[in-house]
């Protein structure tokens, strides 16, 4: 925009009184809290829609002649609406209400026309409604990430456009001269959706050439969209829960420029060993190596933050959720940078590793950040406090060990897979039959996150019901009372 | 960081930039590519059974593309020659996949020829090959008490069969059949050296 739209003369004051800080907050909150109740709850329902198809998908490879009567419920149909559902319906939608929070309180503005984002929000929803229907009647645009037929995809654009308006306005009404990492991550992602977004659903290119963009955009959901949104939230609920500053700015602004350089141009190593240039996979698979750099400085920088408070861990549910997936995004990131090398790729690249690769990224690191940032942002909209810790443990613990035994067992059974796919002499069932062990498994460590979801969700509904008896403190220090305790100096 | 405007453009420029040198390059590159004749547009049925196999999401389960065998041993499987861009000319949208579950479908028409072998592989894998992980796909079928004239029967071996009833394909299936069949890619390449130079 150009300087003369700009109406009136913006005062910055970057360091005002508690008082002006607190009223601030309390009005930021006020004008979000519509939208982000409305994503928070259409977020839940895609998580518990997206993970009952996930369990039905992964149950069908133990019982293949299982729902097989009816075409809406084979097993390509149910995977894809499971994927959709949980990309852009929990992920997404969690992480704009994420975003939409925080926004605010960050740049000490009320969020711009909060209508804006309810429109987004119903935008989005009828986007998945319509959009799974269509995935499900086998009606598919036939491209990983991009199924959703092109005409409904017009309608999360314009939602997605909405709600970026709202928050670069918002951000450009901002009352502080800089702006803090969180916002840096939200806005570039804010814009990044929907550029890539519509260029992928624009049908120019055929043949190999449309795999490019395909893999171009199916990189970038994740590289820049769900990654930079995630790690937004990361970089504002850790320093707020221990009220320590971030490690190193420095780091941050290396980590925040090598990510949006080097992750946009990671897709292609999705398509090592196919027929497309050498020197555009190559491009992918130097840029996956070096995504090592924005990651180690992440991983420095927040470990450098928590080191001396990781007891916290204990005693924050938000703090447990959010660490623990900024620690598997750093584990999941160098996984995927030795996974696009051609020598390891050559086993892997068609087998269920890649699968158990994409779920500890989308759920063991976004998804993390996502609960816990659910646990944090809901006691300041509902005023009420999380009702049960019993309940919070129950989700945690079942997530975590979901995902681990998910993730875990397609790691070795999808390399598995692969050896026994690449020696020749061994017929293909073989590389079919040593997985099943690993799809059990994986189907255990399933159902383990599906009954967390299923604990999430009841919560969550007696949360926004303000249901149990009020609190003036945290129901997960039931125990410890945590907040009695000296503190260390150090 | 505060300049707004600064961030906003760097923001941009790199996902411009991604995907000038990912998309935009590749295809002004390969949009020099010489066609070659022996490959042929699909014909309707087959374009029809195309829908199906996407609608049916057999794009999660079986690649369609053919690695290098310096790169892989798709070759010695009798998978066919590795694949070129050449090879995907008529492909809206492509199909190369990321997931072998099942065996790469490219040449499948060279591979199994065989109408029959399809139909009953499609009605209930498990009767053809022991153990296998793919779906049946029954709603592709009628069962019928007798066959009409001009119904492809599908036979059904013994333990799998409706007993005194007969399976027959519906539309569906023959399209998915017929696209199966036209996946031939055993044409000599025009230029082998175009590519694997990369330039």
């Amino acid at each position: 925009m150009s300087s003369t739209a700009v109406p009136t003369p913006v005062v910055y004051e970057d360091s005002p009184s508690a008082e002006v800080r607190i009223a601030e907050r309390i009005e930021a909150d006020r004008s979000t809290r519509g939208p982000v109740l409305l994503f928070f709850h259409s977020a839940v329902v895609w998580l518990i829609v997206g993970s009952i198809f996930g369990l039905i998908a992964s149950l069908k490879f133990q019982f293949p002649d299982w729902l097989t009567g009816e075409a809406w419920l084979t097993f390509g149909r149910v995977r894809t609406a499971h994927l959709n559902a949980v990309a852009y319906g929990w992920t997404s939608m969690a992480l704009i209400g994420t975003a939409i929070w925080m926004i605010p309180r960050l740049v000490r503005a009320p969020l711009f026309a909060p209508s804006l984002a309810m429109v987004s929000a119903w935008g989005w929803n009828l986007f998945m409604v319509l959009g799974l229907t269509a995935v499900l009647s086998g009606w598919s645009d036939g491209m990983e990430w991009l199924e959703i037929p092109r005409p409904i995809d017009i309608i999360v654009a314009l939602s997605g456009g909405l709600m970026a308006l709202s928050v670069l306005i918002t951000v450009a009404r901002r009352k502080t001269r800089h702006f803090y990492v969180s916002v840096w991550y939200v806005l570039a992602a804010m814009v990044w959706f929907p550029i890539i977004f519509v260029t992928a659903n624009l049908p120019l290119f055929g043949g190999v050439e449309e795999a490019a963009v395909n893999w171009w955009y199916g990189h970038n959901a994740l590289g820049l969209w769900i990654t930079p949104m995630s790690l937004g939230a990361a970089y504002f609920f850790i320093p707020k829960v221990l009220g320590r500053p971030i490690h190193s700015y420095n780091l941050s602004l290396v980590g925040f420029w090598a990510l949006a350089f080097f992750y946009s141009l990671n897709g292609h190593h999705h398509l090592i060993g196919g027929p497309l240039p050498t020197w555009v996979i190559t491009t992918s698979i130097t840029a996956s190596v070096m995504m090592v750099i924005p990651v180690a400085a992440t991983a420095v920088n927040f470990h450098n933050t928590m080191v001396g408070r990781f007891d916290a861990l204990r005693h924050s549910p938000t703090l447990r959720f959010v660490v623990i997936g900024s620690m598997i995004y750093t584990v999941v990131s160098v996984q995927g940078s030795i996974e696009a090398l051609r020598s390891f790729n050559r086993v892997v690249h068609f087998t269920q590793y890649t699968v158990g690769h994409a779920h500890l990224g989308v759920y063991g690191f976004a998804g993390f950040i996502l609960f816990g940032s659910y646990y944090f942002i809901l006691p300041r909209l509902c005023d009420w406090e999380w009702p049960s810790g019993t309940l919070i443990r129950v989700h945690f613990w079942t997530a975590f060990s979901g995902i681990v035994i998910y993730a875990g067992a397609l790691c070795i059974g999808g390399w598995l897979q692969g050896q026994a796919m690449l020696d020749a002499s061994r017929p293909f069932m073989d590389s079919v039959n040593i997985t099943k062990p690993y799809l059990l498994a994986r189907t255990i460590g399933g159902s383990l996150m599906v009954v967390s979801h299923l604990v999430f969700a009841y919560h969550y509904w007696l949360m926004v019901n303000r249901k149990g008896k009020p609190r003036y403190e945290p129901a997960w220090s039931d125990r410890r009372s945590y907040a009695m305790q000296p503190r260390p100096t150090t | 960081m505060h300049r707004f405007r600064v961030f906003f453009a760097g923001a941009v420029w790199t996902a411009v930039f991604a995907f000038f040198v990912l998309a935009y390059l590749p295809h002004r590159q390969l949009s020099a590519v010489v066609p070659i004749d022996a490959l042929q547009p699909y014909s309707a049925a087959e374009l029809a059974g195309r829908q199906v196999y996407i609608g049916l999401g057999c794009l999660y389960c079986h690649s369609q593309q053919v690695r290098d065998p310096l790169f892989g041993t798709d070759q010695q499987r009798g998978w066919g020659r590795a694949s070129y861009p050449e090879d995907y000319r008529y492909d809206f949208p492509h199909l190369l996949g990321t997931m072998r579950t099942g065996p790469d479908l490219l040449n499948i028409g060279v591979r199994q020829p065989s109408r029959a072998w399809h139909y009953t592989h499609l009605y209930e894998p498990r009767a053809l090959v022991p153990g296998s992980l793919m779906p049946s796909f029954r709603f592709l079928f009628a069962v019928k008490d007798r066959a009409a004239p001009g119904d492809e029967v599908v036979s059904v071996p013994a333990g799998y069969a409706p007993p005194g009833k007969v399976v027959v394909a519906l539309p569906e299936a023959r399209q998915l059949v017929d696209y199966l069949l036209s996946l031939k890619r055993d044409y000599p390449r025009a230029d082998a050296r175009q590519m694997q130079s990369g330039h």
